[in-house]
């Protein structure tokens, strides 16, 4: 395993006592920490560059829309996009998927419509399609999860070739789980009936390398903050074929092409999407950050993942009642291990682990339909970014066998 | 490295055994019961409590069923032995005082009354568990007003 351990040298936040413990921050999945980098680049844009962007002549203004717009640059070849037009900045996957859910609730979903997601999706990747649904007259389909935390691949095919499928969102990484979806073999199957597909990358991308033109999705989204950038910031990535073909979703400054009081009409993308001032520092700290990440590689950042949790996975198996969902060893996983805990409520868990500093994440994890799926009232998560340590799998396991002595 | 003494004192025996071991748990039916839910949308604790009114407006009989973390299951579980047989009034007191007990606001008015609730005082150190500890409490709250009405 590539030993990442100096990097934890890099996040200030990282080094500091909890209950007097040292922390150890397992919630990477919830929101990833800071580097110094990171929080340097947002210093320096306040201290030097600050100005507002695309509208201004002066030297600030220019210096503000150079380095914001690298970014856009950054993030295209970091998901392989084709084209930095495809990237629509915005606050972060929620509201990416709700821009897609909300244009095509309003102009392209009919009565009758079917629009299909999976059982194992956030809350952000549910909620939408229920809303743009009751607004369309279109309907929900969910594709079922098995026993063993992957979807039912031969069900979601028969899905597909059921109904009027007119669009396909699932997730490529899921939060709850762990499992990785291979969503290049469906959004191919999608493509080839014709049907337009979302997959909701927040817990992929940084984590594992992410190629949108090899998954051969229509959008991809995803949320800087998990990957080391701040919170606020997210991208939208759509194909340029395909953002041609939408309407404006918010109104305003910056989206417009020319203004009358008759009417008006819209630049393309992506600032046909970007209504309003953005989020400048925002985008800049997720420059940062995607140089951040980049300058440790992406596929030494998944491969120390990797062999984290199968550790981590190992080592959880020892403890006496203690069960983890999602695809059991040798399956590829993400860097996240959810578990249940023998007459132990993962509320009760979590408020023990944080008396010993360990900070994990108990609770439905925003995918009830899942968590009754499983037949669990919740959950306790340990979710690992790269600068966690072998050790502090060690602290955990230690910390879940005092739990289990103390709640018995 | 033993656990503190705040998470003792969170977790202690009585607590532990009426989690594993909840009292009245279950449902009533019939004409004068009723019935109401607590719900923690942001942990996913819930608890439905039933309550059987006397003829003199007293809790005749309560029940709860449940599922969430040890503190509101074992809240619930003492509530129910603490309301069997008070008036609307007496629970109304006892409601105030638990909350001063274990919020640390305001003043216990009856100290006595309190009895084995006192083992949940060391919510007073976790605010964030104070919405566990009261869960079934709200609920059974909004059964008190049904009292007024005469049983058919």
């Amino acid at each position: 395993m590539p030993d990442l351990s100096h990097l934890r040298a890099d996040f200030p936040i990282l080094h500091q006592q909890v209950s007097g413990h040292p922390l150890v921050y397992l919630d990477s999945a919830a929101s990833s920490q800071k580097p110094r980098q990171v929080i340097d680049a947002l210093v320096r844009y306040y201290e030097r560059d600050n100005a507002n962007v695309h509208r201004g002549l002066h030297e600030l203004s220019n210096r503000a829309t150079e380095q914001f717009e690298a970014v856009r640059g950054k993030v295209a070849r970091l998901l392989n996009a084709e084209s930095p037009d495809e990237i629509i900045f915005n606050r972060g996957t929620t509201e990416g998927i709700n821009l897609v859910s909300q244009l095509w609730a309003n102009h392209f979903l009919r009565p009758g419509d079917v629009i299909l997601t999976t059982g194992m999706e956030h809350h952000s990747n549910l909620v939408p399609w229920q809303i743009a649904a009751s607004r369309s007259g279109a309907i929900v389909k969910y594709v079922p999860v098995l026993e063993d935390g992957t979807l039912d691949l031969p069900a979601l095919q028969a899905l597909l070739h059921e109904g009027p499928v007119k669009l396909l969102s699932c997730v490529h990484v899921s939060n709850s789980l762990g499992t990785i979806n291979p969503v290049a073999d469906i959004c191919a199957w999608a493509r080839a009936r014709g049907i337009t597909t979302l997959v909701d990358g927040a817990q992929a991308v940084g984590h594992l390398p992410v190629d949108v033109r090899a998954i051969g999705c229509d959008f991809y989204v995803f949320s800087g903050h998990k990957i080391c950038a701040p919170t606020g910031i997210g991208v939208l990535y759509g194909r340029r074929s395909v953002l041609a073909t939408l309407p404006p979703w918010h109104g305003g400054g910056e989206m417009i092409d020319s203004v009358t009081l008759e009417g008006s009409t819209y630049k393309d993308a992506p600032a046909r999407f970007e209504a309003g001032t953005p989020d400048i520092a925002g985008v800049i700290g997720l420059g940062a950050a995607i140089d951040y990440l980049e300058a440790i590689g992406i596929d030494t950042i998944h491969q120390h993942g990797r062999q984290l949790i199968h550790t981590t996975l190992e080592k959880l198996a020892e403890v006496p009642g203690l069960r983890v969902l999602g695809p059991p060893l040798p399956a590829e996983r993400a860097t996240l291990a959810a578990f249940t805990l023998t007459g132990t409520h993962p509320h009760d868990l979590v408020e023990y682990a944080n008396t010993q500093g360990i900070a994990l994440r108990g609770g439905h994890h925003c995918t009830q339909p899942l968590m009754r799926r499983f037949q669990v009232p919740g959950t306790s998560r340990a979710s690992f970014y790269f600068y966690n340590t072998h050790a502090e799998v060690d602290r955990l396991v230690q910390v879940l066998h005092q739990a289990v002595k103390f709640f018995s | 490295m033993a656990p503190g003494d705040d998470l003792r004192a969170l977790y202690q025996q009585i607590i532990l055994d009426h989690t594993r071991h909840p009292r009245n748990q279950g449902r009533l039916e019939g004409p004068d019961c009723y019935h109401a839910r607590g719900h923690n949308p942001a942990c996913g604790d819930e608890v439905e409590v039933w309550v059987k009114f006397g003829p003199q407006g007293q809790i005749e009989h309560i029940r709860f069923e449940g599922q969430g973390c040890a503190i509101s299951q074992a809240s619930a579980s003492l509530m129910t032995l603490k309301l069997q047989g008070a008036t609307p009034t007496a629970a109304r007191a006892l409601l105030a005082d638990f909350h001063a007990l274990i919020s640390g606001q305001g003043q216990v008015q009856n100290e006595e009354a309190l009895g084995e609730l006192r083992a949940l005082e060391g919510v007073q150190k976790f605010p964030q568990r104070l919405r566990c500890a009261t869960l079934a409490w709200k609920a059974a709250e909004q059964l008190l007003p049904q009292a007024q009405l005469p049983a058919t």
